[in-house]
Protein backbone atom coordinates (compact mmCIF):
# COMPACT_ATOMS: atom_id res chain seq x y z
CA UNK A 1 0.00 0.00 0.00
CA UNK A 2 3.09 2.54 1.02
CA UNK A 3 4.70 1.90 -2.21
CA UNK A 4 1.13 2.30 -4.48
CA UNK A 5 0.59 5.76 -2.03
CA UNK A 6 4.25 6.65 -3.36
CA UNK A 7 3.65 5.73 -6.91
CA UNK A 8 0.38 8.05 -6.87
CA UNK A 9 2.05 10.91 -5.39
CA UNK A 10 5.02 11.35 -7.46
CA UNK A 11 3.09 11.01 -10.66
CA UNK A 12 0.73 13.87 -9.94
CA UNK A 13 3.68 16.45 -9.09
CA UNK A 14 4.69 16.55 -12.89
CA UNK A 15 0.70 17.37 -13.34
CA UNK A 16 1.11 19.96 -10.98
CA UNK A 17 4.24 21.67 -12.56
CA UNK A 18 2.60 21.31 -16.58
CA UNK A 19 -0.64 23.38 -14.41
CA UNK A 20 1.81 26.25 -13.36
CA UNK A 21 3.92 26.59 -16.65
CA UNK A 22 0.41 26.21 -18.72
CA UNK A 23 -1.24 29.20 -16.17
CA UNK A 24 2.14 31.12 -16.74
CA UNK A 25 2.22 30.47 -20.49
CA UNK A 26 -1.32 31.08 -21.26
CA UNK A 27 -0.95 34.96 -19.64
CA UNK A 28 1.84 36.26 -21.88
CA UNK A 29 -0.70 35.91 -24.87
CA UNK A 30 -2.86 38.65 -23.10
CA UNK A 31 -2.68 41.36 -25.72
CA UNK A 32 -1.67 45.13 -24.56
CA UNK A 33 1.11 45.90 -22.23
CA UNK A 34 0.88 44.40 -18.75
CA UNK A 35 2.56 47.15 -16.93
CA UNK A 36 0.62 49.94 -18.29
CA UNK A 37 -2.29 47.84 -17.15
CA UNK A 38 -0.93 47.62 -14.18
CA UNK A 39 -0.44 51.47 -13.29
CA UNK A 40 -3.79 52.37 -15.15
CA UNK A 41 -3.64 54.36 -18.31
CA UNK A 42 -3.53 58.25 -16.49
CA UNK A 43 0.20 57.17 -15.48
CA UNK A 44 2.96 58.54 -16.86
CA UNK A 45 5.66 56.60 -19.27
CA UNK A 46 8.13 56.71 -16.30
CA UNK A 47 5.53 54.79 -13.96
CA UNK A 48 5.14 52.46 -16.65
CA UNK A 49 9.07 51.65 -17.07
CA UNK A 50 9.61 51.42 -13.12
CA UNK A 51 6.37 48.99 -12.43
CA UNK A 52 8.22 47.29 -15.44
CA UNK A 53 11.70 47.27 -14.07
CA UNK A 54 9.82 46.26 -10.74
CA UNK A 55 7.63 43.18 -12.13
CA UNK A 56 10.67 41.72 -14.37
CA UNK A 57 8.61 42.55 -17.56
CA UNK A 58 11.57 43.89 -18.84
CA UNK A 59 13.59 40.71 -18.82
CA UNK A 60 13.15 37.75 -21.49
CA UNK A 61 9.80 35.48 -21.05
CA UNK A 62 11.99 32.50 -19.87
CA UNK A 63 13.85 34.62 -17.19
CA UNK A 64 10.28 35.54 -16.06
CA UNK A 65 9.04 32.16 -15.97
CA UNK A 66 12.06 30.81 -13.98
CA UNK A 67 11.42 33.86 -11.49
CA UNK A 68 8.19 33.25 -11.37
CA UNK A 69 8.81 29.54 -10.12
CA UNK A 70 10.91 30.08 -7.99
CA UNK A 71 8.85 32.99 -6.08
CA UNK A 72 5.44 29.78 -6.08
CA UNK A 73 8.12 28.01 -4.53
CA UNK A 74 8.20 30.11 -1.49
CA UNK A 75 4.72 30.77 -1.46
CA UNK A 76 4.50 34.13 -3.30
CA UNK A 77 1.74 34.61 -5.79
CA UNK A 78 2.48 38.01 -6.44
CA UNK A 79 0.48 41.53 -5.45
CA UNK A 80 -4.01 41.86 -6.48
CA UNK A 81 -3.65 44.82 -9.31
CA UNK A 82 -6.88 46.11 -7.59
CA UNK A 83 -6.39 45.96 -3.79
CA UNK A 84 -2.72 45.32 -3.77
CA UNK A 85 -2.77 43.21 -1.01
CA UNK A 86 -0.44 39.48 -2.08
CA UNK A 87 -3.14 37.12 -3.80
CA UNK A 88 -2.02 34.23 -1.25
CA UNK A 89 -4.23 36.67 1.40
CA UNK A 90 -6.77 37.22 -1.03
CA UNK A 91 -7.40 33.71 -1.50
CA UNK A 92 -6.99 32.04 1.38
CA UNK A 93 -10.52 32.95 3.39
CA UNK A 94 -12.32 32.72 -0.03
CA UNK A 95 -11.05 29.19 -0.68
CA UNK A 96 -12.10 28.06 2.82
CA UNK A 97 -15.63 29.33 2.08
CA UNK A 98 -15.89 27.48 -1.47
CA UNK A 99 -14.25 24.26 0.39
CA UNK A 100 -17.14 24.37 3.03
CA UNK A 101 -20.05 24.96 0.38
CA UNK A 102 -18.61 21.90 -1.72
CA UNK A 103 -18.15 20.01 0.90
CA UNK A 104 -21.66 20.31 2.30
CA UNK A 105 -22.89 19.94 -1.42
CA UNK A 106 -20.90 16.88 -1.98
CA UNK A 107 -22.00 14.79 1.21
CA UNK A 108 -25.67 15.91 0.06
CA UNK A 109 -25.51 15.01 -3.51
CA UNK A 110 -23.98 11.69 -2.27
CA UNK A 111 -26.17 10.74 0.01
CA UNK A 112 -29.17 11.35 -2.15
CA UNK A 113 -28.15 10.39 -5.00
CA UNK A 114 -26.91 6.84 -4.50
CA UNK A 115 -30.26 6.37 -1.76
CA UNK A 116 -32.24 7.76 -4.95
CA UNK A 117 -30.23 5.38 -7.57
CA UNK A 118 -30.61 2.17 -5.41
CA UNK A 119 -34.47 3.30 -5.07
CA UNK A 120 -34.82 3.20 -8.82
CA UNK A 121 -33.01 -0.11 -8.98
CA UNK A 122 -35.22 -1.63 -6.37
CA UNK A 123 -38.47 -0.44 -8.48
CA UNK A 124 -36.70 -0.68 -11.85
CA UNK A 125 -39.35 -0.83 -14.25
CA UNK A 126 -41.88 1.13 -12.35
CA UNK A 127 -43.56 4.78 -12.73
CA UNK A 128 -40.85 5.80 -10.34
CA UNK A 129 -38.15 4.34 -12.05
CA UNK A 130 -39.16 6.48 -15.21
CA UNK A 131 -40.44 8.96 -12.82
CA UNK A 132 -37.08 9.30 -11.49
CA UNK A 133 -35.26 9.13 -14.79
CA UNK A 134 -37.21 12.28 -16.25
CA UNK A 135 -36.61 13.97 -13.17
CA UNK A 136 -32.46 13.28 -13.22
CA UNK A 137 -32.73 14.64 -17.14
CA UNK A 138 -34.12 17.84 -15.40
CA UNK A 139 -31.19 17.83 -13.03
CA UNK A 140 -28.80 17.57 -15.51
CA UNK A 141 -30.45 20.44 -17.99
CA UNK A 142 -31.42 22.95 -15.93
CA UNK A 143 -29.33 25.77 -15.57
CA UNK A 144 -28.11 26.09 -12.06
CA UNK A 145 -27.82 29.90 -12.53
CA UNK A 146 -31.54 29.80 -13.14
CA UNK A 147 -32.54 27.16 -10.21
CA UNK A 148 -31.00 29.73 -7.83
CA UNK A 149 -32.45 32.38 -9.19
CA UNK A 150 -35.71 30.42 -9.48
CA UNK A 151 -35.21 29.35 -5.56
CA UNK A 152 -34.22 33.00 -3.83
CA UNK A 153 -36.94 33.84 -5.89
CA UNK A 154 -39.53 31.65 -3.99
CA UNK A 155 -37.79 30.54 -0.57
CA UNK A 156 -36.60 34.37 -0.09
CA UNK A 157 -38.77 36.91 -1.70
CA UNK A 158 -41.67 35.18 -1.95
CA UNK A 159 -41.93 33.29 1.21
CA UNK A 160 -39.37 35.15 3.09
CA UNK A 161 -38.06 31.85 4.79
CA UNK A 162 -34.29 31.62 3.83
CA UNK A 163 -31.68 34.40 3.05
CA UNK A 164 -30.71 34.87 -0.20
CA UNK A 165 -26.97 36.12 0.39
CA UNK A 166 -24.11 35.41 2.72
CA UNK A 167 -22.73 32.50 4.30
CA UNK A 168 -23.46 33.62 8.22
CA UNK A 169 -25.32 30.72 9.55
CA UNK A 170 -26.81 27.12 8.59
CA UNK A 171 -29.92 28.16 7.16
CA UNK A 172 -27.43 30.48 4.71
CA UNK A 173 -26.38 26.90 3.63
CA UNK A 174 -29.44 25.34 2.22
CA UNK A 175 -30.10 26.71 -0.86
CA UNK A 176 -26.87 26.96 -2.28
CA UNK A 177 -25.81 23.58 -1.50
CA UNK A 178 -28.71 22.44 -3.61
CA UNK A 179 -28.22 24.21 -5.83
CA UNK A 180 -24.53 23.36 -6.14
CA UNK A 181 -25.46 20.02 -5.99
CA UNK A 182 -28.23 19.10 -8.18
CA UNK A 183 -26.11 18.40 -11.12
CA UNK A 184 -24.19 15.93 -9.32
CA UNK A 185 -27.13 14.63 -7.26
CA UNK A 186 -28.74 13.81 -11.01
CA UNK A 187 -25.34 12.40 -12.59
CA UNK A 188 -24.97 10.13 -9.43
CA UNK A 189 -28.33 9.20 -9.34
CA UNK A 190 -27.89 7.60 -12.45
CA UNK A 191 -24.54 6.34 -12.12
CA UNK A 192 -25.88 4.02 -9.46
CA UNK A 193 -28.51 3.03 -11.05
CA UNK A 194 -26.55 1.91 -13.75
CA UNK A 195 -23.91 0.77 -12.02
CA UNK A 196 -26.01 -1.62 -9.31
CA UNK A 197 -28.07 -2.98 -12.69
CA UNK A 198 -24.78 -4.37 -13.73
CA UNK A 199 -24.40 -5.70 -10.60
CA UNK A 200 -27.52 -7.25 -9.93
CA UNK A 201 -27.27 -8.91 -13.49
CA UNK A 202 -24.05 -10.99 -11.86
CA UNK A 203 -24.06 -14.93 -10.83
CA UNK A 204 -23.57 -13.89 -6.97
CA UNK A 205 -26.40 -11.69 -6.61
CA UNK A 206 -29.05 -14.38 -8.63
CA UNK A 207 -27.12 -16.87 -5.86
CA UNK A 208 -28.19 -15.11 -3.04
CA UNK A 209 -31.75 -14.63 -4.26
CA UNK A 210 -31.83 -18.10 -4.90
CA UNK A 211 -31.38 -18.65 -0.99
CA UNK A 212 -33.83 -16.70 0.21
CA UNK A 213 -32.13 -13.39 0.92
CA UNK A 214 -34.78 -10.95 1.38
CA UNK A 215 -33.82 -8.52 -2.02
CA UNK A 216 -33.67 -5.20 -0.13
CA UNK A 217 -30.80 -7.02 1.64
CA UNK A 218 -29.54 -8.26 -1.42
CA UNK A 219 -29.09 -5.01 -3.21
CA UNK A 220 -28.50 -2.91 0.09
CA UNK A 221 -25.80 -5.02 1.62
CA UNK A 222 -24.32 -7.72 -1.63
CA UNK A 223 -24.64 -5.45 -4.74
CA UNK A 224 -24.16 -1.90 -3.41
CA UNK A 225 -20.61 -2.49 -2.47
CA UNK A 226 -19.83 -3.71 -5.45
CA UNK A 227 -21.52 -0.91 -7.44
CA UNK A 228 -19.90 1.82 -5.58
CA UNK A 229 -16.43 1.40 -7.08
CA UNK A 230 -17.56 3.39 -9.95
CA UNK A 231 -19.77 5.78 -8.20
CA UNK A 232 -16.29 6.92 -5.83
CA UNK A 233 -14.59 7.61 -9.11
CA UNK A 234 -18.26 10.38 -10.32
CA UNK A 235 -18.35 11.33 -6.54
CA UNK A 236 -14.30 12.41 -6.57
CA UNK A 237 -14.23 13.86 -10.27
CA UNK A 238 -17.48 15.72 -9.47
CA UNK A 239 -16.04 17.40 -6.10
CA UNK A 240 -13.27 18.23 -7.81
CA UNK A 241 -15.01 20.14 -10.26
CA UNK A 242 -17.67 21.65 -7.89
CA UNK A 243 -14.47 23.21 -6.25
CA UNK A 244 -14.00 25.40 -9.62
CA UNK A 245 -17.74 25.44 -10.35
CA UNK A 246 -19.26 26.84 -7.47
CA UNK A 247 -18.28 30.17 -9.72
CA UNK A 248 -21.87 30.35 -10.81
CA UNK A 249 -23.54 29.15 -7.56
CA UNK A 250 -21.40 31.87 -5.84
CA UNK A 251 -22.20 34.03 -7.87
CA UNK A 252 -26.13 33.32 -6.95
CA UNK A 253 -25.65 33.42 -3.63
CA UNK A 254 -23.62 36.39 -3.24
CA UNK A 255 -21.39 33.49 -1.08
CA UNK A 256 -17.53 35.48 -0.63
CA UNK A 257 -16.14 32.18 -2.33
CA UNK A 258 -12.99 31.80 -4.45
CA UNK A 259 -15.27 31.45 -7.48
CA UNK A 260 -16.97 34.98 -6.99
CA UNK A 261 -13.54 35.76 -6.12
CA UNK A 262 -12.77 34.79 -9.99
CA UNK A 263 -15.66 36.28 -11.40
CA UNK A 264 -14.75 39.81 -10.19
CA UNK A 265 -10.71 39.65 -10.90
CA UNK A 266 -11.40 38.31 -14.54
CA UNK A 267 -13.59 41.64 -14.56
CA UNK A 268 -11.44 43.70 -13.37
CA UNK A 269 -8.71 41.72 -15.19
CA UNK A 270 -6.44 41.60 -12.26
CA UNK A 271 -4.14 38.86 -13.60
CA UNK A 272 -2.27 38.25 -11.14
CA UNK A 273 -5.00 37.70 -8.87
CA UNK A 274 -6.84 35.34 -11.82
CA UNK A 275 -3.61 33.25 -11.79
CA UNK A 276 -3.37 32.34 -8.10
CA UNK A 277 -7.11 31.10 -8.20
CA UNK A 278 -6.22 29.58 -11.27
CA UNK A 279 -3.40 27.62 -9.50
CA UNK A 280 -5.70 26.72 -6.19
CA UNK A 281 -8.17 25.18 -8.89
CA UNK A 282 -5.64 23.05 -10.37
CA UNK A 283 -3.94 21.98 -7.41
CA UNK A 284 -7.27 20.89 -5.56
CA UNK A 285 -8.02 19.11 -8.29
CA UNK A 286 -5.03 17.72 -8.45
CA UNK A 287 -4.87 16.32 -5.38
CA UNK A 288 -8.62 15.31 -5.22
CA UNK A 289 -7.98 13.34 -7.75
CA UNK A 290 -5.04 11.72 -5.87
CA UNK A 291 -7.46 11.40 -3.25
CA UNK A 292 -9.45 9.10 -5.08
CA UNK A 293 -7.22 6.98 -6.38
CA UNK A 294 -5.66 5.99 -3.07
CA UNK A 295 -9.69 5.33 -1.90
CA UNK A 296 -10.14 3.06 -5.04
CA UNK A 297 -6.70 0.89 -3.56
CA UNK A 298 -8.04 0.83 -0.34
CA UNK A 299 -11.67 -0.30 -2.07
CA UNK A 300 -10.24 -2.58 -4.70
CA UNK A 301 -7.43 -4.76 -3.33
CA UNK A 302 -6.49 -5.56 -7.06
CA UNK A 303 -5.91 -2.11 -8.19
CA UNK A 304 -3.01 -1.45 -5.16
CA UNK A 305 -1.10 -4.76 -6.36
CA UNK A 306 -0.95 -3.81 -10.65
CA UNK B 1 -29.24 6.03 -45.83
CA UNK B 2 -31.07 7.52 -48.93
CA UNK B 3 -32.93 10.84 -48.20
CA UNK B 4 -36.37 8.58 -48.66
CA UNK B 5 -35.34 6.59 -45.67
CA UNK B 6 -35.48 9.80 -43.35
CA UNK B 7 -39.27 9.85 -42.21
CA UNK B 8 -39.19 6.10 -41.88
CA UNK B 9 -36.54 5.70 -39.82
CA UNK B 10 -37.44 8.86 -37.75
CA UNK B 11 -40.76 7.27 -37.46
CA UNK B 12 -39.67 3.32 -35.64
CA UNK B 13 -37.12 5.87 -33.59
CA UNK B 14 -40.17 8.14 -32.70
CA UNK B 15 -41.81 4.86 -31.70
CA UNK B 16 -39.31 2.92 -29.78
CA UNK B 17 -37.63 6.13 -27.79
CA UNK B 18 -40.69 8.64 -27.59
CA UNK B 19 -38.44 11.04 -25.28
CA UNK B 20 -35.86 10.68 -27.47
CA UNK B 21 -38.00 11.90 -29.88
CA UNK B 22 -39.90 14.63 -28.08
CA UNK B 23 -35.96 15.68 -27.38
CA UNK B 24 -35.35 15.56 -31.70
CA UNK B 25 -38.62 18.21 -31.60
CA UNK B 26 -37.06 20.49 -29.07
CA UNK B 27 -34.13 20.67 -30.83
CA UNK B 28 -35.89 21.07 -34.73
CA UNK B 29 -38.02 23.79 -33.46
CA UNK B 30 -34.75 25.43 -32.22
CA UNK B 31 -32.73 25.76 -35.05
CA UNK B 32 -35.31 26.40 -36.90
CA UNK B 33 -36.38 29.12 -35.04
CA UNK B 34 -32.72 30.53 -34.58
CA UNK B 35 -32.39 30.20 -38.40
CA UNK B 36 -35.76 31.86 -38.97
CA UNK B 37 -35.32 34.63 -36.23
CA UNK B 38 -35.88 37.26 -38.59
CA UNK B 39 -38.73 36.39 -40.28
CA UNK B 40 -40.23 34.72 -36.93
CA UNK B 41 -39.80 37.71 -34.60
CA UNK B 42 -42.66 39.76 -34.16
CA UNK B 43 -40.65 42.94 -33.01
CA UNK B 44 -37.56 44.28 -32.94
CA UNK B 45 -35.45 42.41 -30.10
CA UNK B 46 -33.78 45.65 -29.16
CA UNK B 47 -36.91 48.22 -29.22
CA UNK B 48 -37.62 49.73 -26.73
CA UNK B 49 -40.54 50.96 -24.99
CA UNK B 50 -40.17 52.23 -21.09
CA UNK B 51 -44.09 53.00 -21.03
CA UNK B 52 -44.48 49.44 -21.08
CA UNK B 53 -41.56 48.74 -18.92
CA UNK B 54 -42.05 44.83 -16.90
CA UNK B 55 -45.61 44.46 -18.50
CA UNK B 56 -46.62 40.96 -18.34
CA UNK B 57 -48.05 38.44 -21.02
CA UNK B 58 -50.65 39.92 -23.52
CA UNK B 59 -52.33 39.31 -26.90
CA UNK B 60 -49.74 41.68 -28.34
CA UNK B 61 -46.75 40.45 -26.54
CA UNK B 62 -47.52 37.16 -25.69
CA UNK B 63 -44.43 36.42 -23.30
CA UNK B 64 -44.33 40.08 -22.19
CA UNK B 65 -41.88 42.51 -21.83
CA UNK B 66 -38.53 43.72 -19.74
CA UNK B 67 -37.47 46.54 -17.82
CA UNK B 68 -36.93 48.56 -21.10
CA UNK B 69 -40.11 47.09 -22.43
CA UNK B 70 -38.60 45.51 -25.42
CA UNK B 71 -40.85 42.48 -26.34
CA UNK B 72 -39.33 38.79 -24.41
CA UNK B 73 -40.72 37.05 -27.32
CA UNK B 74 -38.52 38.67 -29.71
CA UNK B 75 -35.70 38.76 -27.73
CA UNK B 76 -35.87 34.65 -27.22
CA UNK B 77 -36.08 34.20 -30.74
CA UNK B 78 -32.71 36.22 -31.35
CA UNK B 79 -31.30 34.28 -27.98
CA UNK B 80 -31.63 31.16 -29.71
CA UNK B 81 -29.96 32.90 -33.20
CA UNK B 82 -26.82 33.92 -30.97
CA UNK B 83 -27.06 30.50 -29.15
CA UNK B 84 -26.45 28.43 -31.90
CA UNK B 85 -24.32 30.61 -33.68
CA UNK B 86 -22.16 30.34 -30.59
CA UNK B 87 -22.19 27.24 -29.78
CA UNK B 88 -21.72 25.74 -33.40
CA UNK B 89 -19.16 27.85 -34.31
CA UNK B 90 -17.63 26.75 -30.60
CA UNK B 91 -17.67 23.24 -31.29
CA UNK B 92 -16.52 23.44 -34.77
CA UNK B 93 -13.35 25.18 -33.83
CA UNK B 94 -12.71 22.46 -30.99
CA UNK B 95 -13.18 20.02 -33.26
CA UNK B 96 -10.94 21.43 -36.05
CA UNK B 97 -8.27 22.12 -33.97
CA UNK B 98 -8.84 19.64 -31.46
CA UNK B 99 -8.96 16.37 -34.46
CA UNK B 100 -6.30 17.81 -35.91
CA UNK B 101 -3.87 17.67 -32.42
CA UNK B 102 -5.39 14.31 -31.66
CA UNK B 103 -4.63 12.78 -35.01
CA UNK B 104 -0.83 14.00 -34.74
CA UNK B 105 -0.26 12.99 -31.32
CA UNK B 106 -1.66 9.98 -32.75
CA UNK B 107 0.42 9.63 -35.70
CA UNK B 108 3.74 11.26 -34.49
CA UNK B 109 4.91 9.28 -31.73
CA UNK B 110 7.12 11.97 -30.39
CA UNK B 111 4.01 14.64 -30.40
CA UNK B 112 2.18 12.05 -28.43
CA UNK B 113 3.65 12.74 -25.19
CA UNK B 114 3.25 16.99 -25.39
CA UNK B 115 0.52 17.15 -26.58
CA UNK B 116 -2.00 14.88 -24.69
CA UNK B 117 -0.58 15.77 -21.42
CA UNK B 118 -0.85 19.42 -22.20
CA UNK B 119 -4.51 18.41 -23.03
CA UNK B 120 -5.13 16.37 -19.72
CA UNK B 121 -4.33 19.78 -18.13
CA UNK B 122 -6.72 21.78 -19.60
CA UNK B 123 -9.24 19.14 -18.86
CA UNK B 124 -8.67 19.12 -15.59
CA UNK B 125 -10.25 22.31 -15.21
CA UNK B 126 -14.27 23.19 -15.41
CA UNK B 127 -14.99 24.46 -18.62
CA UNK B 128 -16.41 27.93 -16.98
CA UNK B 129 -12.93 28.25 -15.66
CA UNK B 130 -10.67 27.39 -18.86
CA UNK B 131 -13.33 29.90 -20.33
CA UNK B 132 -13.22 32.91 -17.51
CA UNK B 133 -9.66 32.63 -17.83
CA UNK B 134 -10.01 32.83 -21.67
CA UNK B 135 -12.03 36.01 -21.30
CA UNK B 136 -9.58 37.32 -18.65
CA UNK B 137 -7.05 37.02 -21.52
CA UNK B 138 -8.63 38.50 -24.47
CA UNK B 139 -11.28 40.48 -23.15
CA UNK B 140 -15.18 40.81 -23.74
CA UNK B 141 -16.93 40.18 -26.82
CA UNK B 142 -18.69 38.01 -28.68
CA UNK B 143 -16.41 36.62 -31.01
CA UNK B 144 -14.33 35.86 -27.58
CA UNK B 145 -17.06 33.82 -26.37
CA UNK B 146 -16.87 31.68 -29.29
CA UNK B 147 -12.97 30.95 -28.76
CA UNK B 148 -13.18 30.69 -24.57
CA UNK B 149 -15.67 27.57 -25.38
CA UNK B 150 -13.88 26.56 -28.45
CA UNK B 151 -10.61 26.46 -26.29
CA UNK B 152 -12.06 23.87 -23.83
CA UNK B 153 -13.55 21.42 -26.80
CA UNK B 154 -10.44 21.39 -28.42
CA UNK B 155 -8.75 18.61 -25.51
CA UNK B 156 -12.22 16.76 -25.65
CA UNK B 157 -11.76 16.53 -29.70
CA UNK B 158 -8.10 15.57 -29.06
CA UNK B 159 -8.59 12.78 -26.51
CA UNK B 160 -11.69 11.04 -28.96
CA UNK B 161 -9.86 11.44 -32.30
CA UNK B 162 -6.00 10.20 -30.50
CA UNK B 163 -8.07 6.78 -29.67
CA UNK B 164 -9.35 6.40 -32.70
CA UNK B 165 -6.40 7.23 -34.35
CA UNK B 166 -4.01 5.01 -32.55
CA UNK B 167 -6.58 1.96 -33.21
CA UNK B 168 -7.49 2.80 -37.43
CA UNK B 169 -3.67 3.07 -38.14
CA UNK B 170 -3.35 -0.28 -37.01
CA UNK B 171 -5.18 -1.69 -39.64
CA UNK B 172 -4.31 -3.26 -42.83
CA UNK B 173 -5.24 -0.84 -45.24
CA UNK B 174 -3.87 2.00 -43.37
CA UNK B 175 -0.37 0.04 -43.61
CA UNK B 176 -1.13 -0.59 -47.28
CA UNK B 177 -1.35 3.08 -47.98
CA UNK B 178 2.11 3.68 -46.22
CA UNK B 179 3.60 1.13 -47.91
CA UNK B 180 2.33 2.68 -51.48
CA UNK B 181 3.88 5.42 -50.48
CA UNK B 182 1.17 7.72 -49.86
CA UNK B 183 2.22 11.02 -48.34
CA UNK B 184 1.46 11.80 -44.26
CA UNK B 185 -1.23 14.34 -45.15
CA UNK B 186 -2.58 11.98 -47.48
CA UNK B 187 -2.63 8.98 -45.25
CA UNK B 188 -3.80 11.08 -42.02
CA UNK B 189 -7.01 12.95 -44.10
CA UNK B 190 -7.97 10.01 -46.95
CA UNK B 191 -7.36 6.72 -45.02
CA UNK B 192 -7.43 7.62 -40.96
CA UNK B 193 -9.99 10.37 -41.08
CA UNK B 194 -12.83 9.27 -42.68
CA UNK B 195 -12.97 6.46 -40.39
CA UNK B 196 -13.07 8.83 -37.34
CA UNK B 197 -15.76 10.70 -38.90
CA UNK B 198 -18.66 9.03 -37.72
CA UNK B 199 -17.74 9.50 -33.87
CA UNK B 200 -16.84 12.85 -34.35
CA UNK B 201 -20.43 14.40 -35.48
CA UNK B 202 -21.77 12.06 -32.52
CA UNK B 203 -19.32 13.49 -30.12
CA UNK B 204 -20.27 17.13 -31.55
CA UNK B 205 -24.09 16.71 -30.97
CA UNK B 206 -23.03 15.68 -27.78
CA UNK B 207 -21.47 18.88 -26.77
CA UNK B 208 -23.79 21.19 -28.23
CA UNK B 209 -25.55 21.14 -25.09
CA UNK B 210 -22.57 21.75 -22.80
CA UNK B 211 -21.51 24.84 -24.78
CA UNK B 212 -24.92 26.53 -25.25
CA UNK B 213 -25.01 26.40 -21.02
CA UNK B 214 -21.39 27.68 -20.55
CA UNK B 215 -22.13 30.63 -23.24
CA UNK B 216 -25.35 31.48 -21.18
CA UNK B 217 -23.20 31.13 -17.68
CA UNK B 218 -20.94 33.75 -19.20
CA UNK B 219 -23.50 35.71 -20.09
CA UNK B 220 -24.76 35.59 -16.97
CA UNK B 221 -21.68 36.40 -15.00
CA UNK B 222 -21.68 39.83 -17.13
CA UNK B 223 -18.27 38.43 -18.74
CA UNK B 224 -20.19 36.79 -22.42
CA UNK B 225 -21.98 38.60 -24.75
CA UNK B 226 -22.40 41.78 -24.11
CA UNK B 227 -25.97 43.82 -23.83
CA UNK B 228 -27.98 45.20 -25.01
CA UNK B 229 -27.43 41.92 -27.31
CA UNK B 230 -30.28 39.35 -26.82
CA UNK B 231 -28.63 36.62 -25.17
CA UNK B 232 -30.41 34.23 -22.67
CA UNK B 233 -27.90 34.47 -20.04
CA UNK B 234 -27.55 38.18 -19.97
CA UNK B 235 -31.27 38.20 -20.37
CA UNK B 236 -31.17 36.28 -16.73
CA UNK B 237 -28.35 38.56 -15.44
CA UNK B 238 -30.85 41.77 -16.41
CA UNK B 239 -33.73 39.83 -15.05
CA UNK B 240 -32.12 39.83 -11.11
CA UNK B 241 -33.54 42.74 -10.00
CA UNK B 242 -36.27 43.03 -11.27
CA UNK B 243 -37.69 39.24 -10.88
CA UNK B 244 -39.26 40.93 -7.15
CA UNK B 245 -41.68 42.94 -9.47
CA UNK B 246 -42.44 41.07 -12.45
CA UNK B 247 -40.89 37.03 -12.52
CA UNK B 248 -41.67 36.60 -16.25
CA UNK B 249 -38.47 38.25 -17.04
CA UNK B 250 -36.49 35.73 -14.78
CA UNK B 251 -38.94 32.66 -15.49
CA UNK B 252 -38.98 33.08 -19.94
CA UNK B 253 -35.00 33.07 -21.03
CA UNK B 254 -34.44 29.77 -18.31
CA UNK B 255 -37.47 28.33 -19.56
CA UNK B 256 -35.96 28.10 -23.08
CA UNK B 257 -32.36 27.61 -22.51
CA UNK B 258 -33.82 24.38 -19.77
CA UNK B 259 -36.12 23.15 -22.85
CA UNK B 260 -33.46 23.73 -25.72
CA UNK B 261 -30.89 21.67 -23.12
CA UNK B 262 -33.14 19.13 -22.14
CA UNK B 263 -33.86 18.59 -25.84
CA UNK B 264 -30.13 17.95 -26.69
CA UNK B 265 -29.93 15.83 -23.72
CA UNK B 266 -32.67 13.76 -24.02
CA UNK B 267 -32.15 13.12 -28.09
CA UNK B 268 -28.57 12.21 -27.45
CA UNK B 269 -29.56 9.74 -24.77
CA UNK B 270 -32.18 8.42 -27.47
CA UNK B 271 -29.87 8.37 -30.04
CA UNK B 272 -26.78 6.14 -28.22
CA UNK B 273 -29.60 3.73 -26.28
CA UNK B 274 -31.03 3.35 -30.14
CA UNK B 275 -27.43 2.50 -31.60
CA UNK B 276 -26.20 0.30 -28.82
CA UNK B 277 -27.60 -2.59 -29.37
CA UNK B 278 -26.54 -4.14 -26.23
CA UNK B 279 -28.76 -1.69 -24.05
CA UNK B 280 -31.98 -2.77 -26.06
CA UNK B 281 -33.05 -5.20 -24.10
CA UNK B 282 -33.23 -3.63 -20.65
Amino acid sequence: MARYIAKRFLISIPILLLVVTLVFFAFQLIPGDPARMYVGVDASQEAVERVRHDLGLDQPVLTQYVEYMSRLARGDLGKSIYTRRPVVQELGPRFWNTVQLSLAAIVFATLVGVTLGTLATVKQGTVWDHLLTVVSLFGISMPVFWMGLLLAYVFSVELHWLPSAGNDSWRHFLMPTFCLSAFSLAFITRMTRSALLEVMAQDYVRTALAKGVREAVVVGWHALRNALLPVVTVVGLRFGYMLGGAVVTEEVFAWPGLGRLLVTAVGQRDIPLVQGALLLFGASFVLVNLAVDLLYGVLDPRIRHR
Amino acid sequence: MTLLRVPRVAFSFARDYPLGAAGGALVLAFVVVALLAPQLAPYDPDAVSLRQSLAGPSPQHPLGQDNQGRDLLSRIIFGARMSLYISVSAIGMGALFGVGLGMAAAYYRRLDMPIMRLMDVVLAFPGIIVALTTIAILGQSIHNVVVAIGVYHIPQFARLTHGLTLSIQETVFVEGAVASGESDLAVLTRYILPNCLASIIVQTSLLIPGAIMTAATLSFLGLGVPPPTAEWGSMLQNSLQWAPLAPHVMIVPGLALMLVVFGFNVLGDGLRDAMDPRLKKR
